[in-house]
């Protein structure tokens, strides 16, 4: 082999960038997101829903939200029809943080595993649990 | 028909993951063994690919010279397209592998009326290839937001670089629409120009159309079809601790992702794609023009016996003095 110095240098570098996810990860806990309900409001519904099925929460929610601001900020209508047939007041502060008043526990688990950063405390105010706290 | 070929295979291994998921269970095989096989594949292949290359001699220098060679104090020397020190080289790689120079210069003959020759500067290739390399290489890094955790402060800074637009949820990633742009465009110059067509082999179609494969499925999960991003994070962070488990409902989108991917990462080590190592290797790029400054000996060269005066007198000193011949040493 010619020039070796230089080439295995470069395939040691190599190998270290493909293999980065591997040395990052050792020594560090994998700990799985587990967002939490126990929030007041919730614990004292009988029957636990949202305002939709908590599969569709799941894969829609950001959409549903960005659909809420558009309807809110743009259009002035403020009540969102379920498709149970109920209605709700489009809004992030008194609906959705109305039960889910632990921002931490419940949006911030997926969203910081996965590392979404979601941009709605540019506007919005977090909920009072977390401004309680001095956060 | 060789482009069929190729858009047949990518369809073939689209559907092999497809049909393995949602008919076989074979949710394990394809999240687990294949990924890993592939990325062994990949860096043992590579590896080998550059080793092999790395055996065989460069006799001399071929670098190619595009500038004012180092000559007379007085005449000025053009450091970058003919350097004459590892500094040049360093900076003419730099350009080559970051910025693509050399293909910056393409030039087009043309024949206008009159009859003219008329010859001009061609950047969309050029255009083309910085966009597809450079998105490729963002959507690679910002992808280690689902291997790591904590995810590094630099990929946020990515991430938000890349998604400032703010178009949309999830927020329309830059890079996303480039990378498909740039592969489309770099498939239908393969398909409109007569002498590239011409030229083009399964092999060339093939990356092409599995790379665009790659992109078509990330996108569509990022924007349209959600799968489970966090069973999607609890697979990739199980395997880079080597303990694979594979949560249940990911959603089958993901293992043709995963599948492509997989595909390319072990088709790399044996095809055109491997210019990611051999760029580095380019003897027209990499080697410093001073092939008259200094002596470069040719590699293979046997080393010849030989015989000099000195050791010849010593050999036959008594024989010389006998015969009264004269002898330089006493």
């Amino acid at each position: 082999m010619y020039n070796s110095g230089k080439i295995i240098t470069g395939l040691i570098i190599f190998v270290g960038l493909v293999t980065l996810p591997f040395w990052y990860s050792i020594g560090k806990a994998n700990i799985k997101p587990d967002p939490s309900l126990n929030t007041p409001v919730i614990n004292q519904m009988k029957v636990k829903h949202c305002i939709e099925s908590k599969q569709f929460m799941i894969d829609n929610h950001m959409e549903l939200l960005n659909e809420w601001r558009n309807a809110v900020v743009r259009d002035n209508k403020t009540i969102y029809v379920s498709t149970t047939g109920q209605y709700f007041t489009m809004s992030l502060e008194d609906t959705c943080f109305h039960c889910h008043s632990n921002e931490k526990q419940f949006c911030n688990q997926c969203h910081s595993y996965v590392n979404i950063q979601p941009y709605c405390w540019e506007c919005h105010v977090k909920p009072a649990e977390e401004i309680a706290n001095g956060h | 028909m060789k482009l069929l070929l190729a858009f047949v295979i990518v369809l073939v291994l689209s559907a092999v993951p497809y049909i393995g998921i949602k008919y076989a269970g074979m949710s394990y095989e394809f999240g687990v063994i294949v990924p890993y096989a592939a990325v062994a594949v990949f860096i043992l292949g590579f590896v080998y690919r550059i080793v092999k290359w790395a055996k065989s001699p460069v006799p001399f220098r071929i670098p190619t010279t595009c500038g004012q060679e180092k000559s007379l104090p007085w005449i000025k020397q053009n450091k970058l397209d003919n350097p004459s020190g590892t500094s040049g080289v360093v900076g003419r790689m730099a350009l080559e592998v970051l910025f693509f120079r050399s293909l910056f210069r393409n030039t087009k003959t043309e024949l206008k009326d009159g009859p003219k020759l008329a010859y001009g500067s061609s950047g969309w290739l050029w255009l083309a290839a910085i966009a597809f390399h450079w998105s490729f290489l963002i959507i690679l890094i910002r992808h280690f937001r689902l291997f790591s955790q904590p995810v590094p402060y630099l990929i946020n800074l990515l991430e938000n670089v890349d998604g400032f637009l703010q178009i949309g949820i999830p927020t329309l990633y830059i890079t996303d629409i480039l990378l498909l742009a740039a592969v489309l465009y770099l498939f239908i110059r393969r398909i409109a120009i007569p002498q590239v067509r011409y030229i083009s082999l399964v092999s060339d179609y093939f990356p092409l159309l599995l790379i665009f494969g790659i992109g078509l499925t990330g996108v569509l999960m990022r924007y349209f079809y959600r799968v489970n991003v966090i069973g999607v994070k609890e697979l990739v962070m199980g395997l880079i601790a080597l303990k694979p488990a594979v949560p249940a409902d990911i959603g089958s989108l993901f293992f043709i992702h995963l599948f492509l991917i997989s595909t390319l990462f072990a088709y790399f080590p044996f095809s055109k794609l491997m210019h990611m190592g051999g760029v580095f290797l380019s003897p027209t790029r990499n080697l410093a023009n001073n092939n008259r400054m200094v002596r470069h000996i040719n590699p293979w060269n046997y080393p010849v016996h030989v015989h000099t005066y000195a050791e010849y007198e010593d050999e036959f000193r008594d024989k010389m003095k006998s015969v009264g011949l004269p002898v330089e040493k006493e």
